[in-house]
C-alpha cells in the first residue's frame, strides 16, 4: 500500500454559517495525478483552501504526511486561480516566479542569486524564459498560467495543489501544462488539480475525486469515473463517452 | 530663505514621504478610501488625547489617535463581513460617525481647548516652526519635524524589513497565506502604519491633505512604471516635489500651504494621467488610432492577397471596394508603402514579398492566437501587442 500524502478527516467548512463542504473524508495516496471534479459551487476550491489553511474549517482536520499543514508547508506548492490576483500589479514574470521561493526563505530574509537561478530554471521549464522581464499584464492568459505553474515548480514541493490551471488557456498551453504535471507524477510527486473539463479526465489523470458539498467518490479513474458517479455528482443523468 | 521657511518645507517633504509609502500599498490593494476613513475618524482620538496631554505632538496622543484609526478599519470590516452592506458603504457609515463625535467634543469644549475644526481639516503648517522641541533648554527644531521624522524612520525600517512580505500579500493573498505569511498580520501592520502616519501628518497638513498625499503620488506613479520599487520611488519623488513646489505656490499667492500642496498634487496627477508614455490618456488614444489604421492595413493587404484580378487591385477600385473615405485609404496606402509591403505600378497595387509574408503570418496569428511566433512583430505594430 502506498503512503498517504494528504489525509482529510471530517472536514466541514462554512461561509457565514452556511456549510459549503460537509464532513469530507479523503485520502490522497502519494504519487497520483488527481482531478477534483464537481459542479459550480461544489466547494472544490474551498477544499483546497481549507487543506492549505487559507480558510479555517469549522470542524475536522487535515494532515500532510501525517503532520499538520503548518509543520509541512515546505512540502506543498499552491497555484491559485488565475483570476484571484490583479495582473496589473507592477511586477515582472521573473519576480512573480521568485515569489515561490519566499516560503523557504521565511520572514524578512530576501531572495538572492540562488533564488533567482531557481526562478530562471522554472521559467525555462515552462517555456517562458524569453518573457522573464515582461510586465505580467503584457502576457496572454496562457502565459500567465505558465508563470503561475513556474512559481509552483520553483518551490520544489512534494505535493502540488492547482486551482483550475486550464481555465482560459489555449490548447498548446493546456498540453504543455499537462505534460509538466505528468512529469511531476513521474518524479513521484502528488498533484491535485481542480478540473472542469470532464472529457479530458481519463486522458490527463489517474485518480479522481467527485465532490458536491459532500464527497461522492474518490479513487482510480479507471474504477470510478463512470456515469453513475457523474450522475450522483452533477444531479442530472450524465453520460460521458470515455475515450480509450 | 528664512530658517522657518526651510523648516516648513522640510516638514512637508517628510510628511509627503511618510504618506507615499503606505499610500503606494493602499492604492495597489484598492483600499484608497480607507485612508480617507482613517484620516477623519482619528479626530475623536486626537481630541481625547489632547484633553489628557494638552500637547498635539505627544506620543500618547499619537498612539490614542492611531488606535481610533485601527478601530475604524476593524469596524468597517466587521460591518462588511455581515454581508448586509458593501465595503464602500461600510466606510461611508463608519468614518462620519466617528468624525462627528470628534467635532461635537471639540465644540463642547471650545473654551478650554485650543483646537478648531478648520485646523483639523486643513492643518496649520505655517505655524509648525513656532512649536519648538527643547532638550535641556536647547532648541533642537520644531516638534512636528521630530514627530514626523520619527514616524518616517519607523515606516522606512518596516518597509525595508517586510518588503517581500508586503509585496506577496498585496499581489497574491492566497499564496501568501499558504506560504505562512499571514495576510491578516500584514494587513493590520499596514493599517497601523497608515494610522500612525495619518496622525503624525494631521497636525501639519490636516485631514484632507493627508489623503491626497497618500493617494495622488502613488496613483501617478502607478501609471508610469511596472516595477514596485520604482513605483515607491516615484511616489516619494512626486510627494516631495508637490510639498516643496506647493509651499512656494502658497508663498507667491499668499494662500494656504496645505491647499496649495494639494492643488500641486492634483496637477501632478493630471499631467501624468494625460502624458504618461504608455498608460496616459493621450498615449492610449494614439495607440487606438494606430491600431485602427493597422487593422485597415491588414484588411487591405488581405484583399490584395485574395485577388489576382488587375481590376480588383486598381487604386480607384480599392477606394470604392473597401468602402473607405479617401483620407483613410491614403493613410493606409502610405503606411503599406512605407513598410515596403506593396508597390504601385500604373495605378495597380501588388503585394511585395515582405507584404505577402506579413499578411500570412498575421492571419495565421489571428486564427491560431499563438503569439510566440509574432514576438518580432510586436515591436513594430500596436495591433499585436494586445
Amino acid at each position: 500500500m502506498k503512503k498517504i500524502a494528504v489525509k482529510v478527516d471530517d472536514l466541514t467548512v462554512a461561509y457565514n454559517y452556511k456549510p459549503v463542504l460537509w464532513d469530507i473524508d479523503l485520502e490522497i495516496p502519494e504519487g497520483v495525478l488527481m482531478a477534483i471534479v464537481g459542479p459550480n459551487g461544489a466547494g472544490k476550491s474551498t477544499l483546497i483552501k481549507a487543506i492549505l489553511g487559507i480558510l479555517k474549517p469549522i470542524a475536522g482536520s487535515v494532515s500532510i504526511y501525517g503532520k499538520s499543514y503548518e509543520k509541512q508547508r515546505q512540502l506543498v506548492a499552491y497555484v491559485p486561480q488565475k483570476g484571484s490576483v490583479d495582473w496589473d500589479f507592477p511586477t515582472t514574470a521573473l519576480d512573480v516566479v521568485k515569489m515561490g521561493t519566499y516560503g523557504s526563505l521565511g520572514w524578512i530574509k530576501r531572495p538572492g542569486q540562488k533564488e533567482k537561478k531557481a526562478a530562471l530554471e522554472a521559467l525555462e521549464k515552462v517555456g517562458m524564459l524569453a518573457f522573464k522581464n515582461r510586465q505580467i499584464s503584457q502576457l496572454s492568459g496562457g502565459q500567465q498560467q505558465r508563470i503561475f505553474l513556474a512559481r509552483a515548480l520553483v518551490q520544489n514541493a512534494s505535493i502540488y495543489f492547482m486551482d483550475e490551471p486550464f481555465q482560459g488557456v489555449d490548447a498548446t498551453t493546456e498540453i504543455a501544462i499537462i505534460n509538466i504535471l505528468k512529469e511531476l507524477r513521474k518524479a513521484g510527486k502528488t498533484v491535485i488539480v481542480v478540473h472542469h473539463d470532464l472529457q479530458t479526465v481519463p486522458e490527463y489523470f489517474d485518480w479522481v475525486t467527485f465532490l458536491n458539498v459532500k464527497k461522492i467518490a474518490t479513487g482510480p479513474v479507471k474504477d470510478i469515473f463512470n456515469d453513475d458517479n457523474l450522475t450522483k455528482t452533477y444531479g442530472i443523468n450524465y453520460k460521458v463517452s470515455i475515450q480509450e | 530663505m528664512s530658517s522657518a521657511q526651510i523648516e516648513i518645507q522640510l516638514i512637508a517633504s517628510l510628511v509627503a514621504v511618510a504618506c507615499a509609502i503606505p499610500g503606494t500599498f493602499l492604492v495597489l490593494r484598492k483600499m484608497a478610501m480607507i485612508s480617507d476613513a482613517i484620516s477623519h475618524s482619528i479626530l475623536p482620538g486626537i481630541v481625547i488625547g489632547f484633553f489628557i496631554t494638552h500637547d498635539l505632538n505627544s506620543p500618547l496622543l499619537i498612539l490614542l489617535a492611531a488606535l481610533t484609526g485601527i478601530i475604524t478599519v476593524v469596524l468597517v470590516e466587521y460591518i462588511q463581513k455581515t454581508g448586509l452592506v458593501k465595503e464602500d458603504t461600510a466606510i461611508g457609515l463608519v468614518f462620519p460617525a466617528l468624525f462627528s463625535i470628534g467635532v461635537i467634543m471639540i465644540a463642547k469644549n471650545a473654551n478650554d481647548v485650543h483646537l478648531d475644526v478648520d485646523a483639523v481639516l486643513l492643518g496649520e503648517l505655517a505655524f509648525a516652526p513656532f512649536d519648538r522641541l527643547l532638550i535641556r533648554g536647547t532648541d533642537v527644531g520644531p516638534k512636528s519635524l521630530w514627530v514626523v521624522g520619527t514616524i518616517l524612520m519607523i515606516t522606512i525600517t518596516l518597509l525595508i524589513t517586510f518588503f517581500k512580505e508586503l509585496k506577496i500579500s498585496t499581489f497574491d493573498k492566497g499564496l501568501a497565506a499558504s506560504l505562512g505569511f499571514s495576510p491578516a498580520i500584514l494587513h493590520y501592520g499596514l493599517m497601523s502604519v497608515s494610522s500612525v502616519t495619518t496622525v503624525g501628518a494631521f497636525d501639519a497638513v490636516g485631514a484632507i491633505l493627508v489623503v491626497a498625499l497618500m493617494i495622488a503620488p502613488a496613483a501617478a506613479a502607478y501609471l508610469l512604471t511596472t516595477d514596485l520599487k520604482k513605483m515607491l520611488a516615484l511616489a516619494i519623488g512626486f510627494g516631495i516635489f508637490s510639498a516643496i513646489f506647493g509651499y512656494w505656490v502658497a508663498h507667491w499667492l499668499d494662500a494656504s500651504i496645505s491647499g496649495s500642496i494639494t492643488t500641486v498634487l492634483g496637477l501632478v496627477f493630471l499631467s501624468v494621467y494625460l502624458f504618461a508614455p504608455t498608460k496616459g490618456v493621450i498615449a492610449v488614444m494614439y495607440r487606438e488610432r494606430q491600431q485602427r489604421t493597422e487593422v485597415s492595413l491588414l484588411t487591405f493587404l488581405l484583399h490584395l492577397k485574395n485577388h489576382d484580378d488587375l481590376k480588383e487591385r486598381h487604386v480607384n477600385h480599392l477606394n470604392e471596394h473597401i468602402n473607405w473615405q479617401k483620407v483613410r485609404s491614403k493613410t493606409v496606402l502610405d503606411l503599406a508603402q512605407k513598410n515596403n509591403m506593396i508597390h504601385i505600378e500604373n495605378n495597380i497595387v501588388s503585394l511585395t514579398k515582405k507584404g505577402d509574408e506579413f499578411t500570412s503570418k498575421a492571419i495565421d496569428y489571428i486564427i491560431t492566437n499563438e503569439d510566440t511566433q509574432i514576438e518580432d512583430m510586436k515591436d513594430d505594430f500596436f495591433l499585436f501587442r494586445g
